[in-house]
């Protein structure tokens, strides 16, 4: 195995040190011209993942994780998408980097895995065909090294019997063994990468948590850099040390898994939070949910793009809400963007928003 | 929700104390057929496998298993969308497992379902004033101030503008077509609401945006529901009383207190463990479930969680344990299993599931 930088060292790089990231996105947007104009569907976003951790970004769907994702792959369609900003891997950039140098780069040292392995993996062919031909295509191993590293991997994500199963097709593995399957797809070639998007949306909680021990263990073992794609706030607390809330395409608060779910201090997060009801929590109460719905990325609310469901505007003097978009700050750390005061929105937090949250 | 709610018809009410629903042995087994051009039945899906269930008026059951349980079927099966293979079905005091259509026509009005998804059980040709005033034009229900009128207050009921029901379900977000959904449902004032993963589709702000109004519903106009949905902290949230289910049977039935709290079954136990909750400071522990659910054409003998519970004896795959109450229980909360769990929510030894 290639050799790789160790948990500890990561979590020491965290934070802002001098040092460039491993994963560093800095200022991206990504614009899409349709019939009824710009949709800007991701704006401004800067973060970095370090090898051996996992950064969970969550957020409601068209909140841009999606396509804030494809473009770290470099999967968007050239001729309709307008990409600007810097995308590092490794200190490489990918922006505006040769179309076979992306090939290259994905699949071997950036891997991909879906909500749905059906949309990745082909029907026609066998499992241990589809993931030794992933293997062929960046290692130029022969067909025998391939099947046997095909092997190898099913073995590792647990897949029952792997020396016959290797030569089913999708459609005779149940949902749980198809996912394990794509991830043993995804990890065939020890990738730094892996941006897991929606991994267990699709799976019962059972499941998903064999699913996230999985990618857990490989992460500990192979020091793997992940970006843990969900919409669901448990899910990035068990597997994550960082997390970025996006919406509207921009990152509203970012921070550790501890700083962001037990010290929230963005309106939206707190909505997040008091939206989920929780296996303990007071049941006789209605739950409080963001008010509204998101806002049409053509059309963006001036000011803060939150404004318009925003419980706490009034708070903000000089009503720069509406007007002026506040920036994530500080720069490094617990991260905001959000006009209340630090006092003011840590006595919110502590007044309001914590007690409800049981 | 400021708007008066209103229910304007009368109908069969069950004797006090008598449940609005009830279901005993209920079965639904899908033939599995084979040949060519001879087909022949080889075998069965054990898709609903002999439920015992009551559901009161104005009471919220919950439901809740892993996908391919029978849930949905069970909701299809209460909603006479489909016959039962066996067993018997009431609803307010009439038998009514295998009522005609037309038999069915009085009660149909009264019970009601509720779809996962706002996309494809909304006909995308019709206006919102079509799909709302449906139900009411296929009984002949002419509501006082005319079936425009009515899909207008119930628009209002479920926080939708009344001026849009000339509007297409395209035209809506996700949150508002399952509020269109809630509305067709309510138009013809039922008594029994069967939503089936109603907000399973929705991001958590809409998810409960959903929910707040399915409880001020059922508060306002006293609709009894059978909740289904795979998120147990939803249904907890939702439903006074919890149907745990397993491969077409229920394994474990309580009031949410008990359930969620001292749950007996090891299914139970087991699923309530895998749940993330958003708190880094939860350690619960997880007991590890290995494999899948087993085939439902092929139920394993006995009791149907043992192959993948880590507490199976041999007793397991020979005796079928029944839905019973347990010494310590509480009236109303049933287990069926033979070694049941003491009823705290730590993590019994040993953790792992066996090897199969
Ligand atoms: N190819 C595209 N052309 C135009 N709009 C797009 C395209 N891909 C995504 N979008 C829009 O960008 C926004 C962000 O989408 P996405 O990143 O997929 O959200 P999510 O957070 O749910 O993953 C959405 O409004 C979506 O409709
Ligand atoms: N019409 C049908 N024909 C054959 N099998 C069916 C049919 N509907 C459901 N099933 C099977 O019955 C079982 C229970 O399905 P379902 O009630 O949809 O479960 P759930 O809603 O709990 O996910 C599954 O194995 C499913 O494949
Ligand atoms: S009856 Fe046996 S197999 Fe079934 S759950 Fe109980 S201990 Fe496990
Ligand atoms: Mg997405
Ligand atoms: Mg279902």
């Amino acid at each position: 195995m290639t050799t790789l930088a160790k948990p500890e060292e990561a979590a020491a790089d965290r934070g802002g040190s001098s040092s460039s990231p491993f994963l560093s996105v800095r200022d991206l947007s990504v614009r899409f011209s349709t019939e009824d104009g710009v949709v800007r569907a991701v704006d401004n976003l800067s973060f970095s993942v370090e090898p051996g951790t996992t950064l969970g970004i969550v957020g409601e769907s068209g909140s841009g994780k999606s396509v804030t994702n494809l473009a770290v792959l470099g999967l968007h369609n050239p001729d309709s998408t307008e990409i600007t900003g810097s995308i590092r891997l490794a200190g490489q950039e990918l922006v505006g980097a040769p179309v076979r140098e992306l090939e290259k780069l994905r699949g071997n040292t950036m891997a991909m895995i879906f909500q749905d392995p059906l949309t990745a993996l082909s029907p026609f062919h066998t499992i241990g065909k589809q993931i030794g031909e992933t293997y062929r295509k960046h290692t130029g191993a022969s067909k025998k090294e391939a099947r046997d590293r095909a092997i190898e991997m099913l073995t590792k994500v647990g897949i029952p019997q792997p020396t016959t199963r290797v030569d089913d097709y999708p459609h005779q593995f149940s949902g749980g063994m198809r996912q394990r399957a794509m991830i043993a797809m995804s990890l065939v070639c020890n990738p730094k990468l892996v941006i897991a998007d929606e991994p267990t949306t699709a799976l019962d909680v059972t499941v998903q948590a064999q699913i996230l021990d999985l990618l857990k263990d490989l992460q500990q073992e192979m020091g793997t850099a992940i970006i843990l794609i969900t919409h669901d706030l448990g899910v990035v607390a068990k597997t994550a040390q960082d997390i970025m809330v996006m919406y509207a395409g921009r990152a509203v608060e970012r921070g550790t898994v501890r700083e962001v779910l037990k010290n929230p201090q963005h309106p939206y997060t707190w909505g997040l939070l008091s939206s989920m009801p929780s296996l303990t929590g007071p049941v006789d109460i209605p739950l409080r949910p963001v008010r509204g719905t998101p806002p049409s990325l053509i059309n963006l609310p001036t000011g803060c793009p939150f404004n318009p469901r925003c419980d706490h505007r009034e708070q903000v003097v000089g009503g720069k809400c509406t007007t002026e978009r506040p920036p994530l700050a500080p720069e490094t750390g617990h991260a905001t963007a959000c006009h209340l005061s630090v006092g003011q929105k840590q006595s919110i937090f502590i007044d309001q928003i914590q007690p409800r949250l049981g | 929700m400021s708007n008066e709610l209103t229910l304007d018809k009368p109908s069969a009410t069950p004797a006090t104390g008598e449940p609005l629903l009830q279901l005993s042995g209920v079965k639904k087994h899908f033939p599995v057929m084979d040949g060519l051009l001879f087909k022949r039945q080889v075998g069965a899906v054990h898709a609903v496998d002999g439920i015992d269930l009551d559901v009161h008026a104005n009471e919220s059951v919950g439901l809740v298993g892993e996908s391919g349980c029978g849930k949905s079927t069970l909701g299809r099966v209460v909603t006479r969308l489909l016959e039962p293979t066996d067993g018997k079905l009431t609803y307010a005091g009439q038998d009514i497992t295998h009522a005609s259509r037309k038999q069915l026509a009085p009660i149909r009005s009264e019970i009601q379902m509720i779809f996962q998804d706002p996309y494809s059980s909304l006909n995308p040709r019709h206006t919102v004033g079509a799909i709302i005033g449906a139900p009411m034009e296929i009984n002949g229900i002419n509501p006082k101030g005319g079936v425009q009128n009515r899909v207008q207050e119930l628009l209002e009921t479920v926080g939708l503008n009344p001026e849009h029901y000339n509007r297409f379900p395209h035209e809506f977000s996700g949150g508002q077509r399952q509020r269109i959904g809630v509305a067709r449902a309510l138009s013809l004032s039922p008594k029994l609401i069967v939503a089936d993963e109603p907000v399973s589709a929705l991001d958590v702000s809409i998810q409960a945006q959903v929910v707040n109004l399915l409880q001020q519903l059922q508060k306002d106009l006293g609709i009894a529901f059978l909740f289904i949905a795979h998120d147990l902290s939803i249904v907890r949230h939702f439903s006074q009383r919890v149907a745990v289910m397993y491969l077409g049977k229920i394994v474990e039935i309580a009031d949410r207190k008990s359930l969620y709290e001292s749950p007996r079954h090891p299914y139970t136990h087991a699923l309530l463990s895998a749940v993330p909750e958003a708190d880094p400071d939860d350690v619960r522990e997880r007991i590890r479930l290995v494999g899948d659910v087993p085939s439902p054409i092929n139920p394993p003998t006995g009791c149907r969680f043992r192959t993948r519970c880590w507490k199976a004896q041999d007793k397991c795959a020979t005796e079928e344990p029944p839905l019973v109450q347990l010494s310590g229980n509480l009236d109303g909360h049933l287990t069926a299993c033979h070694f049941p769990e003491d009823g705290s929510t730590a993590v019994p030894e040993p953790r792992a599931a066996k090897e199969l």
